[in-house]
């Protein structure tokens, strides 16, 4: 018998030698690894992300702790989760109730935190996206989504110019979530509503000395 | 294997009588209806143009854009001129990380192999993610018919359901309703949902969150879409604003995935092209608030089982047409519907497919083919264009959307052998051979203010002109034909008052003046017919 994958297959390689094409070269002469320098990078991030209301606090890194016990406390923020691999030291001046996260806490209990603070992969300033790999200093995807507010701390120096210089520093096998903004929705006449499932506040500390 | 036995064979387009693929009218009668829409009509005014302007604004700002559309056209036309090899790479690295791949002929195999997948997890629910091949297919109402309710969890394709409606614009479904609407929509359909909810749209936006988050947190079994497949590293993608996606791709025990097979991408460095095209020429912004990318499955994190269903549905059909197949390189932005005059009038229903607007003209006939019979509704769809060219202009990866349309046109013409038009054309021209006949048919044609409506259109006339009627409305004719006129007292000096005018006009020797003047009524005039004709 012939299976369905057999026969899509046969069906293909029919169609194309009905239709045969020449090969294509693929041309690439969009801008690629563009490099520019900190200030200009940390203006443009900054712009963009505030273009997309999310907030911005830029600081030194000896200064995380407090500017994220600053956010949290200004937000009424009482119960934080933290992926496992979370540096402590970030949540050291906060003085609500930091819960760390683990595969087998089921989503409802995250629903219950007031907010998530999160480390993260790359940024693209041209963008404004902000982009979480997975990684132990991120935790999995349903802690960074599930609760109102995301903190996401982001290094400058990861921070490249545009989005091919930002994807290159992707391992493309982790599971990537690309965030520009908080979560939004323009599908009522057209009128942008921000936080619709998605956290509906996105605030990026941004350290630039790093 | 598959055996190689000579010639190959025309791969079959979707079979007739499944799916969205074929609406229940004619393009230009469906328009009709819509045409009679006046909120319709606001609404898809107000939001293509405010969609086109964000659009330009945002692509403008990119010296390399067109660099990029060059790039996202090749890498298209090269993922299909490799299609074979590049669906088995990606079938080999989703198994390898964990994910099973079915492959489904048609929408009825594909249909079948959700339904199963989802029986196998002992649900009977499942919240979905916006996505048109799922639309296509048909599957909310398949699964419903197998006992499994579908929810759908974008706000949009939410408030499309809710109504029992069907989605207009590829981007905004919902763009044919209004805040109002929506409201009573919510209030009528939505279990325990607050009596005093009003229309402001960041109310109504909460509103849906409090219904679905429920539904995000209990539902075990969740199906997508896919905007691109990587077959480098197995990797898929969904790009989305509101996070239902990314609440869908996570939160469930089991994934499902419906992709057509015209989605996959060789390397997964081309993401550096299309995650610039996309968003821009979509929502008009520079990135979309989500994009979730995930290979097979991680451990710990996300549904721990996956599944991707690779559907053809006519997607050979179409890759087997040496001009047609560039259709499918469409990364479904929907920026060819939001510049189009005739789209922007009609709406999407007129168009009776998942796939409506310039693309949808185009693809819908490749997919699911054009029938012999003259009141196929398909076959009207590559005349539902004015050729204006605005969604070629439009389109991130340079699909030559009315090129491809005349093309259809012609094998349309060559299928039937005539068209409406045709035929019309062809009475014109028997009368006009003959002065008698024509002068006689001037007068009949005076009368023709007689069937008009009170708007001065007609709508409807008999055969051989019916034709022509059915897919526009009519001027009426004026009252005197210009061989009348021109002989009446009336014409003689209204053409003595011209020529003196032209006279006065030389002595002064300002001719420029007067030819504008008449350019600009010329135009005027044009701009006039142009609204009758398409409106
Ligand atoms: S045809 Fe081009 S412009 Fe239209 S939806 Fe597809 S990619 Fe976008």
């Amino acid at each position: 018998m012939t299976t369905a994958r057999d026969t899509v297959l046969g069906r293909v390689r029919d169609a194309l030698a009905l239709a045969p094409t020449p090969a294509t070269v693929v041309p690439r002469a969009y801008r690629t690894g563009r490099v520019l320098p900190d200030a200009e990078r940390l203006a443009l991030f900054t712009d963009r992300l505030l273009d997309y209301k999310a907030e911005v606090h830029p600081c030194t890194a000896d200064r995380t702790a407090q500017v994220v016990a600053e956010v949290l406390r200004d937000r009424g923020a009482r119960r934080i989760g933290v992926p496992t691999g979370l540096d402590p030291r970030w949540v050291d001046a906060y003085d609500g109730e930091v819960c760390p996260d683990s595969a087998d806490i089921p989503a409802p209990e995250l629903d219950a935190l007031d907010a998530v603070v999160t480390a993260s992969a790359a940024g693209c300033a041209e963008t404004g996206t902000i982009f979480l790999d997975g990684s132990p200093d991120q935790g999995r995807r349903a802690l960074s989504l599930v609760p109102d507010l995301h903190l996401c701390v982001v290094d400058l120096s990861a921070v490249e110019a545009g989005v091919p210089e930002a994807l290159a520093r992707l391992v493309p096998e982790r599971p990537t979530t690309l965030i520009s903004g908080p979560s939004a929705t323009s599908d009522i006449e057209l009128e942008r509503v921000e936080g619709v499932h998605g956290p509906r506040t996105l605030v990026v500390v941004i350290r630039t000395d790093r | 294997m598959s055996t190689f036995l000579g010639m190959p064979a025309r791969p079959p387009r979707s079979p007739y009588g499944t799916g969205n693929l074929r609406g229940d009218e004619a393009f230009p009668r469906a328009a009709h209806h819509e045409l009679g829409n006046g909120q319709l009509r606001r609404n898809l005014g107000r939001a293509t143009t405010t969609i086109r302007a964000k659009r330009l604004d945002v692509t403008g700002e990119l010296p390399d854009w067109e660099a990029l559309r060059d790039a996202g056209s090749a890498i298209k036309t090269d993922a299909m001129n490799r299609l074979p090899e590049l669906l088995e790479q990606l079938e080999h690295k989703v198994t390898e990380h964990g994910g099973t791949v079915h492959w489904a002929r048609d929408s009825a195999e594909a249909n079948e192999i959700v339904a199963r997948l989802v029986k196998a997890t002992g649900s009977s629910e499942v919240i979905k993610v916006k996505s048109m091949a799922t639309q296509e297919i048909g599957l909310n109402e398949h699964l419903e018919s197998v006992g499994i309710t579908p929810y759908e969890t974008d706000l949009a394709e939410l408030i499309v359901q809710l109504a029992h409606d069907r989605p207009s614009h590829i981007l905004v479904p919902a763009i044919h309703r209004n805040r109002d609407e929506i409201r009573q929509i919510f209030l009528d359909r939505i279990p325990g949902v607050d009596p005093e909810l009003d229309n402001v749209p960041a109310h109504l936006a909460a509103a849906a969150r409090a219904y679905l988050r429920q539904k995000f947190m209990t539902t075990k079994v969740a199906v997508s879409g896919a905007n691109f497949g990587i077959a480098e590293t197995g990797t898929l993608s969904v790009v989305e604003s509101e996070g239902n996606g990314r609440m869908c791709l996570t939160l469930p025990d089991t994934l499902i995935t419906v992709m057509g097979i015209e989605k996959v991408l060789p390397r997964y460095q081309d993401l550096e092209v299309f995650l610039q095209l996309l968003p821009r020429s979509s929502t008009g912004e520079r990135m979309n608030p989500y994009t979730s990318l995930w290979t097979g499955v991680t451990p710990g994190d996300g549904p721990q089982g996956f599944h991707l269903v690779l559907l053809d549905n006519g997607r050979t059909a179409a890759l087997a047409d040496a001009i047609g197949r560039a259709a499918l390189n469409c990364i479904r932005c929907s920026a060819c519907l939001n510049v189009c005059p005739v789209y922007e009038r009609t709406g999407g229903h007129a168009y009776g497919s998942t796939y409506p607007g310039p693309i949808g003209a185009v693809l819908t006939p490749q997919l699911a083919g054009m029938h012999a019979a003259a009141d196929d509704p398909n076959s009207s769809l590559p005349y539902a264009s004015s050729l204006c060219g605005a969604c070629f202009d439009a389109c991130p990866v340079k699909i030559d959307i009315p090129s491809l349309l005349v093309e259809l046109r012609h094998q349309h013409t060559e299928q039937t052998g005539t068209t409406p038009e045709k035929l019309a054309m062809k009475a014109a021209a028997t009368v006009m051979k003959r002065p008698a006949l024509y002068r006689g048919a001037q007068k009949a044609a005076g009368l023709g203010r007689a069937v008009a409506g009170r708007d001065g259109t007609i709508s409807r006339l008999p055969p051989p002109f019916s034709g022509w009627s059915d897919s526009r409305d009519t001027a009426a004719p004026p009252r005197q034909t210009f061989r009348a006129w021109f002989a009446s007292d009336e014409g003689r000096a209204a053409l003595r008052a011209a020529a003196d005018e032209h006279d006065r006009g030389r002595t002064r020797e300002e001719p420029d003046r007067s030819q504008d003047e008449s350019d600009r009524s010329r135009a005027e005039d044009h701009r006039n017919h142009g609204e009758d004709g398409t409106a």
